[in-house]
């Protein structure tokens, strides 16, 4: 038999596309960028994240729901309607295919917050256990809040996204078929993300799938969190609960804790969340060495260890960040307005054969992208 | 009275060996051995000290268990037996030194670490870098930062903070109870190795002073040699309530053992007995302690870590979070199997908690409330290697402190008789001929040995993790599994069951 082994194909992969401009585009050139990489996934999930794709809506919450039956929709419909006005309510629209087989119940809602949901949170103090400890009443508390119950407490229900004007599609399959499957072609967004999966550490299921998300916050992921014990003890302790089988998620909730509740400035964030070594901070060549002192012995939990390159997408933007000895690829390269991040450069060049510039962005450094100023999606 | 009690152990000499160079009479600290023709040896003086066998130049000399049996009883072992013989002689307490020696289940000895393979690359400690940076102080549970000049930079204060290049300290061992000269290889060791020894509660001796910056002050229950210029010359601070060798209970240091030297560092008068009373006569609470938490930071002025050492009982958790929201900057906990000096044998052996089941109740419980930044934990107790170190740390400890195993990295050899001040060491001794014997140069060699010896397999294990920093293990107890432990003690643990 030997030499007629297959060969092993290793690791995840992941591409993310970025126009400045807030330029709406297909779905379909994430999909074909993914599809090149074909390799780096065996067929156990796949997934897109798209922003900017649902203007109509662009005030609401979406949410983009997994059920495994009737019942845990029916339950989870009656706890949305408590908490929010669903203005909207329908199927993900899907189209058959041959290689994706029993999805389950997927639907999307358009919420919006009843008005007094304040009050009864304070009054109901029981449904939504423990309190998020911020100290101020944001409303995407609230939000991340129904995400953690949905995820915990209703059995056979998953929450895949939960911010406004994004969603995430995702499930068991190549990435390929799962976008074919979600028709992502036909929606237009100025940001796409992509992951292949090659789960090893947890099986594969349609929640188990990237991109992970909480509130507008999506992560694509190509790596393992070796971290992940105290991560998520260290966010336990701020009322996110890890309940997805898979180490991707507490990236998702380290940004939101970190920047949208701590308030870091999101590259501070990075500077936290893959610190630079002490021997660098020692040198104190940046003159940065007191604030990575302080960012390492307050948020030294928070400290993502293990191999990873991650895209984490947000309303306006994205982010590329590599491991601290940059242990998993990422490449990124930049045409006109488009910024493009990906697993590959194959990958890039499939859909931007001629790109301006390219590099491989350096260990432990963000790479962070933004809208123009001035620009709304 | 004619004692009833049979010696421990038998010393055997070779006396076809033995050149009768009375060298072993010499190293002796317990007078075991005479000279009569030949040498010729005391069974009931032995203690098993290794210090004649060590220094005999012809290795002549051997020492036994005594074989002699009792008939066969679970129940009343020789050593329960032989305590009966000896308090049916003296009518007092029995006494011992060092920790518990008995047979507790070491739950270290029931963890297991986890290691990469494939899906996660280890990683190589001897190529990559490997950080063990840790420091020492109360964190705020999160940071602020603001736009400079182009650049971010930190506008939240940070309460001080000490830096240790290594996660393993020292244990508090105090002058008095241990010479002058392991004093000062405890400190240079710490001053060399980028890490902290701690004074114990004997104050601290001006020879000492050059290593400050490596130096914990204890402020104990007898508050000997406590004063400014000692608070001074401190990195920090701790205010002893327990010891795990002893908790609930004060110390005492006969009156032999308080010689000129240690008379002027405790500032007591030399001769006297120096007893510690069990309780801190000015903490009767835990408001009581704040005040004396918040009276050191005053007179440091804030700048040096105030902290609390307490023995693992079983309420320690409560204990812990009281003394962090008391205003304490680090909680050290020291487990059933802590060492000490002196200890009436009945406490050290019956009283208090494993280390390993205190840390991981303490660290959940300031978790759960949601201040576990406030405090630095610092656990200790019968740490004997690197992997228990890895395991306290994993189990949610941010600092290790060793006291026995530096004892015994100095020549130490658990003898258990420290509180006799015969140690033929030079360790647990204030006899000049016998301090002498430790050579403060080379016993510094020895601790700084160990502990770049641990921390380099330390490194390893991080590595083995696929980690390649102290935070990424911290509290992590995801990279450990308990193996032959019971559901109710994995739970308490807080690690799932190998297999898992």
């Amino acid at each position: 038999m030997r030499g007629t082994k297959p060969r092993i194909p290793s690791g995840c992969a992941i591409v993310g596309i970025f126009n400045r401009k807030a330029k709406r585009f297909s779905g379909s050139d994430v999909l074909r960028s993914i599809r090149t990489m074909h390799d780096r996934s065996n067929g156990l999930g796949g997934g897109f994240a798209g922003y900017g794709i649902y203007p109509e809506y662009r005030d609401h919450y979406a949410f983009h729901l997994l059920y495994e039956d009737k019942a845990s929709q029916l339950e989870t419909e009656s706890f949305l309607e408590e908490n929010f006005n669903i203005d909207r309510s329908e199927p993900i629209p899907t189209r058959p295919h041959p290689n994706i087989t029993d999805p389950p119940i997927l639907w999307r809602y358009f919420l919006r917050l009843k008005p007094h949901h304040q009050e009864r949170l304070q009054i109901e103090n029981g449904t939504c256990e423990p309190a998020i400890r911020s100290g101020q009443g944001d409303e995407r508390d609230f939000v991340v809040q129904q995400v953690m119950y949905i995820n915990r407490y209703i059995g056979g229900a998953f929450v895949a996204s939960s911010g406004k004007n994004m969603g995430v599609f995702k499930g068991v399959g190549f990435p390929e078929d799962i976008g074919e499957f979600f028709r992502i072609d036909e929606y237009e967004g100025y940001m796409w993300t992509a992951h292949g999966r090659f789960p090893t550490n947890t099986p594969g299921w349609w929640g188990g799938a990237h991109p992970f998300t909480i509130l507008d916050w999506s992560v694509v992921h190509n790596g393992e969190i070796s971290s992940y014990g105290i991560n998520k003890r260290y966010l336990e302790m701020f009322g996110y609960h890890c309940t997805l089988q898979t180490d991707t998620e507490v990236i998702a909730y380290l940004f939101d804790l970190l920047h949208r509740r701590h308030g870091l400035p999101l590259e501070v964030t990075c500077m936290a969340l893959a610190a630079p070594f002490w021997k660098d901070v020692d040198r104190n060549k940046d003159g940065k060495a007191e604030l990575a002192r302080g960012l390492r012995q307050v948020y030294g939990s928070a400290l993502l260890n293990g191999p990873f390159s991650v895209l984490v997408g947000y309303n306006g933007g994205m982010i590329g960040l590599t491991d601290r000895i940059k242990l998993r690829p990422l490449v990124c390269a930049e045409k006109e307005d488009y910024m493009y991040l990906a697993s590959e450069e194959s990958a890039i060049r499939e859909i931007c054969p001629a790109p301006d510039r390219v590099w491989a962005i350096k260990a432990g450094e963000p790479v962070m992208v933004q809208l123009d100023e001035g620009v709304q999606p | 009275m004619r004692t009833y009690i049979p010696p421990e152990f038998i010393v055997k000499i070779d006396h076809l060996r033995c050149r009768r160079c009375k060298r072993c009479i010499m190293n002796c600290g317990f007078g075991t051995l005479s000279f009569q023709d030949r040498v010729v040896a005391d069974n009931h003086k032995c203690v098993a000290c290794h210090r004649c066998v060590t220094f005999c130049p012809e290795g002549a000399i051997t020492i036994e268990n005594n074989p002699l049996s009792f008939k066969a009883n679970e129940h009343w072992t020789p050593a329960v037996i032989k305590s009966i013989y000896k308090q049916a002689e003296t009518g007092g307490m029995l006494f011992t030194g060092m920790g518990n020696d008995r047979k507790y289940i070491s739950y270290f000895d029931q963890l297991a670490l986890d290691a990469c393979q494939v899906t996660n690359p280890s990683i190589d400690p001897l190529r990559e870098p490997m950080e063990l940076r840790t420091y020492l102080g109360s964190k705020p549970n999160s940071l602020q930062v603001e736009m400079k000049d182009g650049n971010y930079t930190l506008t939240t204060e940070m309460g001080p903070q000490i830096k240790l290049e290594t996660p393993i300290i020292f244990a508090g061992m105090s002058f008095g109870s241990i010479s002058l000269n392991a004093h000062k290889a405890l400190a240079r060791a710490a001053s060399i190795c980028g890490t902290l020894m701690n004074t114990g509660e004997g104050g601290l001796h001006r020879e000492l002073y050059p290593y400050s910056s490596n130096i914990i002050v204890q402020v104990a229950s007898g508050r000997f040699g406590v004063n400014q210029e000692y608070l001074d010359r401190a990195a920090a601070v701790e205010i002893k309530i327990g010891q795990g060798a002893k908790p609930g209970i004060g110390g005492h240091l006969p009156g032999e053992k308080i010689n000129q030297e240690v008379s002027q560092t405790r500032m007591i008068p030399e001769g006297t007995d120096a007893i510690s009373p069990a309780p801190h006569h000015d903490i009767y609470s835990i408001e009581d302690l704040s005040q004396l938490i918040y009276a050191l930071k005053e007179a440091t002025r804030y700048q040096k870590p105030v902290g609390v050492k307490i023995a693992a009982v079983h309420n320690v958790a409560a204990i812990a979070s009281g003394i962090a929201r008391a205003g304490a900057d680090f909680i050290y906990i020291d487990g059933m199997r802590g060492g000490t000096g002196a200890t009436p044998t009945v406490i050290r052996d019956n009283i208090g908690i494993p280390i390993e089941m205190a840390i991981a109740a303490v660290d959940d419980r300031l978790r759960q409330e949601g201040i576990r930044n406030w405090v630095t934990l610092i656990a200790a107790g019968g740490i004997r290697s690197s992997g228990d170190v890895a395991k306290a740390i994993a189990l949610g400890a941010d600092v290790v402190a060793i006291g026995t195993a530096a004892l015994v990295a100095m020549g130490c050899r658990l003898c258990q008789k420290c509180y006799t001040g015969n140690c033929s060491w030079g360790i647990a001794t204030q006899r000049p001929e016998l301090v002498r014997r430790l050579e403060p140069e080379e016993a510094t060699e020895r601790l700084v040995n160990l502990v770049r010896g641990w921390s380099l397999e330390l490194k390893e294990i991080l590595g083995a993790l696929g980690v390649n920093a102290i935070e990424s293990l911290r509290g992590s107890r995801e990279r450990l599994r308990g193996i032959g432990l019971n559901k109710t003690e994995l739970e308490i643990l807080g690690v799932k069951p190998a297999g898992r």
